[in-house]
């Protein structure tokens, strides 16, 4: 057995979630039905390197755009951890709290860490139907990068392209 | 569905890059840097004496890898140095690298357009020729360009580092393990 055994997988349909983005903000998955949705599960704000995951994501978002990509963020800290910490480190993405009951969205993606209370550094890449299109997660502490997730929304686009021709 | 390894080099070691130490050297480390990132300013030190430790057995190799979003004079820094290399050369675009990390923690404007102009000089390079490359955005392309490399590789934050074309996963802060995996990439090299 893998020690991601229940990460949900490519051709899963991905569940609906509904979180909070700021203190007075809810945002549900299939408000972006129609378009492709990358979220990114980490384990915290306020991780102690510059150039974290999140500032990386924040860097490459108009790539993500340009292939017609959504980025959610999704972590177990609270709404207003999450603002101070997209204004200190000027996210242009939102970041949602997985925070009451605490991790339920990590768990149902199987990206949840119950050990340490936090979520896996998990990626999903969803389709406009909801269905996931690829799913990565690295071992603990080492930080995925974001070549697997423009690959995936590359070869998203392919077909697409190939579908309209 | 990934058809290659995630955090792998995907853009090969050219001519293009700047790069210290032989072509055939058997270990080549490339690192993905942010001039105003302090973690690629306590590897700077680190570098230089693996550098001098390995000697002939490493290449080494910077490209740029700016987070703008949160270091304001990042992308300047690596244009500016940019444009020290194309009209002054590669030593002193070396000089010009150096520079600025020693610099970066003198003062808040440590790296701002007036003092890179000045570093860009003490280089050797043409002050106003620097001056006016970062104000014609000369050298923007070749900076993304960098980055994107980075993104493509796999660069999860700065500095990454890459050996003979493998991310790096350990700790470079600790010398000891960030030269015995080099040592090793140049024995692997060696078979």
């Amino acid at each position: 057995m893998t020690e991601h055994a229940n990460l949900l997988r490519a051709g899963e349909p991905a569940p609906d979630f509904t979180l909070r983005a700021t203190p007075d903000q809810m945002v549900s998955l299939s408000e972006f039905r129609g378009r492709p949705v990358i979220i990114a599960f980490y384990p915290a704000d306020w991780s102690p390197v510059c150039g974290d995951q999140m500032a990386l994501y924040n860097e490459v978002l108009p790539e993500f755009h340009k292939l017609g990509a959504e980025l959610l963020g999704i972590s177990v800290d609270g709404a207003w951890c999450h603002a101070a910490f997209a204004s200190a480190r000027k996210l242009h993405f939102p970041l949602l709290s997985d925070f009451e009951p605490k991790g339920a969205v990590a768990r149902a993606y199987g990206a949840y860490r119950p050990k340490d209370g936090t979520s896996e550094r998990a990626l999903f890449v969803i389709d406009g139907d909801g269905v996931i299109r690829w799913s990565y997660c690295p071992p603990v502490g080492v930080n995925p990068g974001a070549d697997g997730i423009l690959e995936a929304l590359e070869a998203m686009h392919g077909e697409r392209s190939e579908v309209a021709r | 569905m990934s058809a290659h390894k995630q955090g792998t080099l995907r853009s090969d070691v050219s001519e293009r890059d700047h790069t210290l130490g032989a072509k055939n050297a058997p270990v080549t480390l490339v690192e993905y840097g942010d001039y105003e990132c302090p973690h690629c300013y306590r590897a700077h030190p680190i570098v230089t004496a693996i550098r001098e430790q390995l000697g002939v057995k490493l290449r080494f190799v910077f490209r740029n890898f700016p987070l703008t979003q949160i270091h304001l004079h990042a992308f300047h820094a690596a244009e500016a140095a940019e444009s020290v290399a194309a009209h002054a050369g590669e030593a002193a675009f070396w000089a010009m690298h150096d520079t600025i990390y020693e610099h970066q923690q003198d003062s808040d404007d440590a790296l701002d357009d007036a003092h890179l102009v000045r570093y860009a000089a003490a280089c050797g390079a043409d002050p106003v020729q620097v001056k006016q490359d970062l104000v014609e955005e000369n050298f923007e392309e070749r900076v993304s360009a960098d980055f994107m490399s980075g993104v493509r590789s796999g660069v999860n934050g700065t500095p990454t580092f890459f050996i003979n074309g493998e991310r790096f996963e350990g700790d470079w802060t600790n010398r000891q393990a960030f030269t015995a995996a080099l040592e090793e990439a140049a024995e692997l090299a060696h078979r």
